[in-house]
């Protein structure tokens, strides 16, 4: 019983690391029906910033590991704002196999310059957090899987109200649903979408940190596979779809740390690609997602 | 004889040619000269499904592998047992070479009607990524399967592939992707990039002409597969990851997708050009996902897309008039 | 554009004909890509070697020219490089690869071609099966999977463990084959068995189930990437046993990575900078001077190792004549190296001492020697 509570709490927090990176995914897909394909390296350059942040906050307090996070946060914002800018506006207007070849360029053009510039080889993350462990009755409990869940919850309330009870948020909702005519009523179209990139890839910085707190290793390809499961949870939970990509994400991450505990573990990656084709096939808009006619 | 058939007996002729004098050429040109024409099988295999279909595909580098290991069980693993213990003659070996290549294709054609069926409902973005996942699964499955070498691969496969093969299959890729395309499939391929939904309103079977792209595609890059496991003679599971499939991709895009003279070009010089640049290898990835950004910005249509056809009648047209 | 790239060619081409050159020995390593952490080491350490024989002058009165190419840790790259370096660079000798399998590559067109191949660490008994021209200066898994064997039976007193295997690296599976095989037949138990693969970053299901299964050691015969995490997660499960692993835990990033939690942890490999023989701190203090105050690791000494006996195959031989080279190198008896004292066997391979190594206080610390 012990060990199934284990993988439960451990499937729980690699499920919210999953949800934070697949809300970036599923709101920049609501607003531009386009997967940033370059999302996983954002949360990739996260970490990184959280490295060299923490090389000058205190190490193992509260306060230290969230500044470090802030920093992070602000800083992938920038990134995620700059690059649709510059790089994914001027197509704004090309077919989605041009702007998906943008980028999937993009996404290479971060991982291989990370790569010169931090070097290839993984490096160790510093303890932002206190990193207690506490033991319950044989259930091992350690600060680190705490922080990522209680920030992460946080954090999605938090988007939640931005997405519901702001002004902004209703532009967002709005340029999803019809971008015509939100731009009809007024909506400054681009302040919207920058707005979506920057909160996407701030919560994809914040992904970053707390899954480097937990998985002390960082490197420039780091991105890569989570980035991948994060998507799958996306479309699991229904692309474009905020509280599905939160509950394709735990879905994902329970089922990914069972099979890993179990006879299948090197098929992991596998099945969770099996889980995506899955769902295309027989669910398409996912678990929470409605099932919209393409109009002509 | 009609022109590409033609084409095609001629190109055999000069690979033939080409292959006896083999012997004298300095092995290393050999090698880069191979890798070119495997390129150029992938590329244009590619392109039929990427490039006229415009169906995107991330994961031909697992079609590949699948051509590979299949052709490779077939010689090195079954080959001493169908040659016999002394090897098999020259022709034998020839033989049992040809039917492990086509043996290999057809496996990596099954594979790709295994995954094109499901996949080929869907559009752009998931299509890129769920072929992404199927390359994946591939290469997850060749590294848990010990009597394959598992994560070690296989290695001391023969030394079949030749120059004559390579070129010989490299222009049959070409002969069969420009008939296709000039045929009656071909308009339904190009309908089916165009406007999927006009043309499914028009009573095309889309989903028919997206799957024969795909399978053909699946086929040769298996063909290329197998070319390469016996010219490498060591094939492991990770070197047909997804950078592999991104490397085929970056030739079809800078060819221009749809352009089947152009895709050799840009093959031949992406297999050229780290030969020359060995200096600067560390940055060559970065160099390829500036170049695709910046294309797809500035010219998305590829930079080798001309109508070459045109243009070779108008140099000829002006060499005539010149005074 | 793509006219420049051709005239470029041509000219590279052109200037790569062999005139007056000294003796030319090829290396082909990672240096970039995933391993380019061993490629680059391995290189030191080659490079180091041959600027020292041709301060002192060289060998058979011509100096040593090192010809290296980067394989960038990718399949199909080190055969290309190695038929560069043989026909156009036309080298009488090759050094390669740290990996097993890119040597297993760049083998069969060392051997068909007859230009003697020394691997400097690949540890994976087919290497040198593939010929008589391909040699290695290290020991080979089945020793190594002994080594450890030995050492968690009857130095850890260890008798049941669990051993967890990276199934995407074939060192790994090769590794815990012979120690499992060693292990069983010393009369220990191996209580339970998990997988993961390399790039994996959670292993709490696979050590959650290990600690269930109530083991006293844990062999995890993988690269310090992942030994550094496992070991981690192990201490953060309140699992307080050893766990230990091969020479690819070595990296100064084992501790950085792994913290505490790599504490009494053991690992075997080929040498260690501590020994305290003349040779091993002469070779230090050299590779420091030349390289910023980097202490070499063991990949840096067996690419100095090889080096060092591939030109002095060539002394012996009194020629480059590749047949004479192969033959002096298969002779090699007792030679002083840093990684200890090289003999090679009628496998062409080394018949060498391992190291085991303890981390305490944060360091790499040499626990003892074992003898083959």
């Amino acid at each position: 019983m012990t060990e199934f509570l284990q993988q439960l709490l451990n499937g729980i927090s690699l499920g919210a690391i999953y949800a934070l990176i697949a809300l970036g995914y599923t709101m920049v897909y609501g607003v531009l029906r386009f997967i940033n394909f370059a999302h996983s390296d954002v949360f990739m350059v996260g970490a990184f910033i959280g490295y060299y942040a923490g090389q000058h906050l205190p190490h193992g307090t509260i306060g230290g590991g969230l500044a470090a996070m802030a920093a992070a946060m602000v800083g992938c914002a920038i990134l995620g704002i700059a690059i649709e800018r510059f790089v994914y506006r001027p197509l704004r207007s090309s077919s989605t196999l041009n702007v998906l070849i943008t980028a999937i360029g993009m996404s290479l053009f971060l991982e291989y310059t990370g790569q010169l510039v931090f070097g290839a080889t993984p490096r160790a993350y510093p303890a932002l957090f206190p990193s207690t462990i506490v033991s319950v009755h044989g259930l091992i409990i350690s600060m680190n899987q705490v922080v990522v869940i209680v920030v992460a919850a946080i954090l999605m309330v938090a988007l939640q109200f931005a997405v519901f009870r702001t002004k902004i948020g209703t532009a967002m909702r709005a340029v999803a649903l019809n971008p015509a005519a939100a731009r009809l009523v007024g909506i400054n179209i681009d302040v919207v979408i920058s707005f979506t990139f920057g909160l996407g890839s701030a919560l994809a910085a914040a992904g970053g940190v707390l899954y480097a707190i937990n998985y002390p290793s960082i490197d420039p390809l780091m991105g890569v596979v989570p980035g991948l499961k994060a998507f799958i949870a996306a479309v699991l939970g229904g692309i474009g779809n905020i509280p599905g990509a939160a509950l394709g994400a735990l879905i994902l991450g329970l089922v990914e740390t069972f099979v890993d505990g179990s006879h299948w573990s090197t098929y992991k990656d596998a099945i969770a690609f099996a889980i995506l084709i899955g769902i295309l096939l027989f669910r398409p808009a996912g678990l929470l997602g409605r099932f919209t006619a393409e109009k002509v | 004889m009609p022109r590409p058939l033609a084409a095609l007996l001629l190109a055999v002729l000069a690979a033939a040619g080409v292959s006896l004098f083999s012997g004298h050429i300095d092995p290393y040109y050999l090698d880069v000269l191979m890798g070119v024409g495997i390129n150029v099988i992938l590329a244009v295999s590619l392109n039929l499904v990427n490039g006229y279909t415009g169906q995107f595909s991330l994961g031909h580098a697992g079609f590949m592998s699948v051509g590979a290991y299949l052709s490779a069980w077939i010689t090195l693993i079954e080959g001493p047992r169908i040659l016999g213990a002394s090897g098999g003659t020259a022709p034998e070996q020839a033989a049992l070479f040809l039917c492990a290549l086509v043996l290999g294709g057809l496996g990596a054609a099954a594979a790709g009607l295994v995954v094109g069926i499901p996949s080929l409902r869907l559009k752009g973005d998931y299509l890129a990524l769920v072929t992404l996942g199927f390359g994946e699964i591939i290469r997850v499955i060749f590294q848990n399967i010990d009597s394959l070498g598992g994560a070690l691969g296989l290695n001391g496969i023969p030394n079949y592939t030749t120059v004559f093969w390579v070129y010989s299959f490299a222009a049959l890729t070409v002969f069969t992707v420009v008939c296709l395309v000039r045929s009656t499939y071909g308009r339904g391929f190009i309908a089916t990039q165009d406007d999927e939904i006009a043309s499914e309103a028009v009573g095309l079977n889309t989903t028919r002409y997206k799957i024969v792209a795909f399978v053909v595609g699946a086929f040769f890059a298996g063909v290329a597969g197998g070319l390469y496991g016996h010219f490498k003679l060591t094939i492991t599971p990770d070197g047909f990851d997804f950078t592999k499939s991104i490397e085929i991709v970056v030739m079809v895009i800078l060819g221009g997708m749809g352009n089947t003279t152009g895709v050799i070009l840009a093959a031949i010089l992406l297999t050229l050009l780290p030969e020359v640049l060995r200096a600067a290898d560390q940055y060559r990835m970065i160099m390829y996902s500036v170049a695709l950004i910046v294309l797809m910005l500035a010219r998305p249509k590829g930079l080798f897309n001309f109508d070459y056809a045109r243009l070779v009648r108008r140099l000829l047209g002006r060499a005539r008039t010149a005074p | 554009m793509w006219l420049a790239a051709l005239a470029a060619a041509a000219a590279v081409v052109a200037g790569c004909k062999p005139g007056e050159h000294g003796i030319r020995i090829g290396e082909y390593a990672s240096l970039t890509g995933k391993e380019a952490a061993f490629g680059q080491s391995s290189h030191k350490g080659t490079q180091l070697a041959i600027e020292e024989i041709d301060a002192a002058g060289g060998v058979l009165g011509r100096k040593v020219e090192l010809v290296t190419d980067d394989d960038e840790t990718k399949q199909g790259e080190s055969a290309t490089i190695v038929k560069k370096l043989i026909f156009r660079d036309k080298v009488v000798g090759v050094l390669g690869e740290v990996a097993s399998s890119r040597s297993l590559e760049a083998a069969p067109i060392c051997q068909a071609n007859r230009i003697p191949m020394i691997s400097p660490s690949s540890t994976n008994p087919r290497v040198t099966e593939i010929g008589d021209y391909i040699f290695r200066v290290c020991f080979i898994d089945p020793f190594q999977g002994t080594v450890m064997a030995k050492f968690a039976k009857d130095t850890l007193k260890l008798h049941r463990v669990a051993v967890m295997t990276s199934v995407s690296s074939a060192y790994s599976v090769g590794l815990a084959k012979y120690f499992k095989e060693r292990f069983l037949a010393d009369g220990g138990e191996i209580a339970i068995e998990q997988k993961f693969q390399e790039g994996d970053k959670d292993f709490n299901a696979q050590l959650t189930a290990i600690r269930a299964a109530g083991v006293d050691g844990i062999f995890v015969p993988g690269y310090y990437t992942e030994a550094a995490l496992i070991c981690r997660q192990a201490r953060e499960l309140d699992m307080h046993i050893p766990l230990f692993g091969g020479d690819g835990w070595e990296a100064p990033e084992l501790i950085s990575i792994g913290g505490p939690a790599v504490e009494g942890c053991y690992y075997s490999t080929h040498y260690s900078p501590q020994v305290d023989t003349p040779v091993v701190q002469s070779f230090v203090a050299r590779f420091k001077a030349r390289y910023n105050g980097e202490v070499p690791d063991a990949m840096a000494a067996l690419g100095y190792d090889s080096a060092e006996v591939m030109v002095d195959a060539i002394r012996r031989a009194g020629s480059t004549d590749p047949a004479a080279l192969r033959d002096a190198i298969a002779a090699t008896r007792d030679y002083n190296g840093v990684t200890g004292t090289t003999t090679i066997d009628r496998e062409r391979n080394a018949t060498k001492s391992a190291v085991i190594i303890e981390v305490k206080d944060g360091k790499f610390k040499f626990l003892e020697t074992v003898a083959p």
